[in-house]
């Protein structure tokens, strides 16, 4: 019990520690770490991901709920939150003092240069351990809305929560 | 990304300035709330709200206060929006503000998904909820490469970066190699190259307004340099690099 809770708040520290860039290039570590606790089907991560987005707050909170809920309840869910808040927490603080120095520093101007190209293939990675959900899935529907999606958001902006609303009410009677 | 406030707190809110001590604690907490129930999406998508919050309605924030908070929080790794409340809770209330700033951006995450859960394990028999499910994950899908393609072509400039991109595509996603690894990597090369070639840091340094004006993406970063424990990956992606 106490093990699971402390592996838990570990292991989503170590992604409040490393997540760079937001929720979506969180996604292949928080992936990575649902994995030891038991979320090992592409199928139930897509399921993760898909209910964390459209889910009110940040991704990575929605996602450390989920799966610290999934591991063990309420303590589970606190466990994988409060870890994966900490960090931010801790560091912001301590950055709030030097500010000016935090902007104008090399260090800080490299890291991010470096780190902002990496982001950008994490979340291609996200977007393709997605891809693996829907293929377990097997469904033409599912792709018919993927590519249309691609075309709707893609190009024409389309609200994506208009999108998730129509998807899923086409899912419900048209997915079986 | 986000759909608005429909202005249910806005009695509280101005409730004559009279900002006592207890008063602005409870205004931190309730508005982060509001903010953490209103964004879905993640913290990107809370920045326009966010900034006409502290900004325009509240006046907590200066124009260039909130550039130092995007700043910090998009520059430093974690949750973003936990980066904003925290950093906006310190500046006006110290610990216990940020603290209770972040509670209230958390709240509304942690309960609703909760809920969830408890709801579609009641109903998962259905096929219309899974097949519900179905739909929105190819929806949520196709946004994650939307949003690939989008942050890929405001980031990559160079043809090192489209290196490190597919990279780290290629190592993490496919090869599933650990992707704290790639980050750490990352953190190296640039910290490198950017000590390598003195005259771009000028750039950096006095444009970082600008850009973050304009993109409202350009980030700072970290503090302190990451502990270089790159190891293999690091040489992987430095034979790349020449």
């Amino acid at each position: 019990m106490v093990t699971t809770w402390i592996n838990l708040f570990l292991s989503f520290g170590k992604i409040g520690l490393f997540g760079f860039g937001g929720g979506l290039a969180m996604l292949p570590i928080i992936f990575q770490t649902a994995r030891v606790f038991g979320i090992d089907e592409p199928g139930e991560f897509g399921n993760l991901v898909a209910i964390s987005q459209v889910t009110p707050g940040p991704l990575a909170i929605n996602a450390a709920t989920y799966v610290g809920y999934y591991t063990d309840g309420l303590p589970g869910a606190l466990a994988a939150t409060i870890g994966v808040a900490i960090p931010s927490f801790v560091m912001v603080m301590v950055v709030s003092y030097f500010v000016e120095k935090f902007k104008n520093s090399k260090i800080v101007a490299g890291t991010l240069a470096g780190v902002r190209p990496v982001t950008v293939g994490l979340v291609g990675a996200a977007g393709y351990f997605m891809l693996s959900a829907m293929a377990s899935d097997r469904n033409l529907i599912s792709v018919g809305i993927l590519f249309g999606t691609l075309l709707l958001s893609g190009k024409w902006k389309i609200n994506p929560f208009l999108l998730i609303g129509i998807a899923g009410v086409m899912g419900a009677f048209l997915i079986r | 990304m986000i759909t608005k406030g429909n202005g249910q707190n806005e009695d509280f809110d101005n409730s004559h300035g009279c900002e006592n001590e207890a008063g602005l604690y409870i205004k931190l907490f309730l508005t982060f709330l509001k903010l953490g129930l209103f964004t879905i999406g993640g913290g990107m998508a809370m920045i326009p709200l966010l900034k006409d919050e502290m900004v325009n309605k509240k006046g907590w924030l200066s124009e260039d206060e909130m550039l130092d908070c995007l700043s910090v929080s998009q520059g430093l790794p974690g949750v973003i929006a936990v980066n904003m409340a925290t950093y906006i809770g310190y500046r006006k209330k110290g610990p216990l503000g940020s603290l209770l700033s972040t509670i209230g951006v958390i709240l509304p995450s942690f309960i609703a998904i909760i809920l969830v859960i408890e709801i579609l394990e009641q109903v998962s028999a259905s096929p219309y909820v899974s097949g519900a499910i179905a739909g929105i994950k190819a929806v949520a899908t196709a946004l994650i490469l939307v949003a690939t393609y989008q942050v890929g072509r405001q980031a990559l400039r160079t043809p090192l970066h489209f290196i490190m991109a597919a990279a780290t595509l290629i190592a993490v996603g496919i090869l599933s190699m650990n992707a704290v690894y790639a980050i750490l990597a990352g953190c190296g090369i640039g910290i490198v190259s950017t000590f390598l070639k003195p005259t771009e840091t000028k750039n950096t340094t006095s444009g970082e307004k600008a850009n973050m004006n304009s993109g409202g993406k350009k980030v700072t970063d970290i503090k302190e340099g990451l502990p270089d424990q790159t190891g293999d990956e690091e040489e992987q992606d430095g034979n790349n690099m020449d």
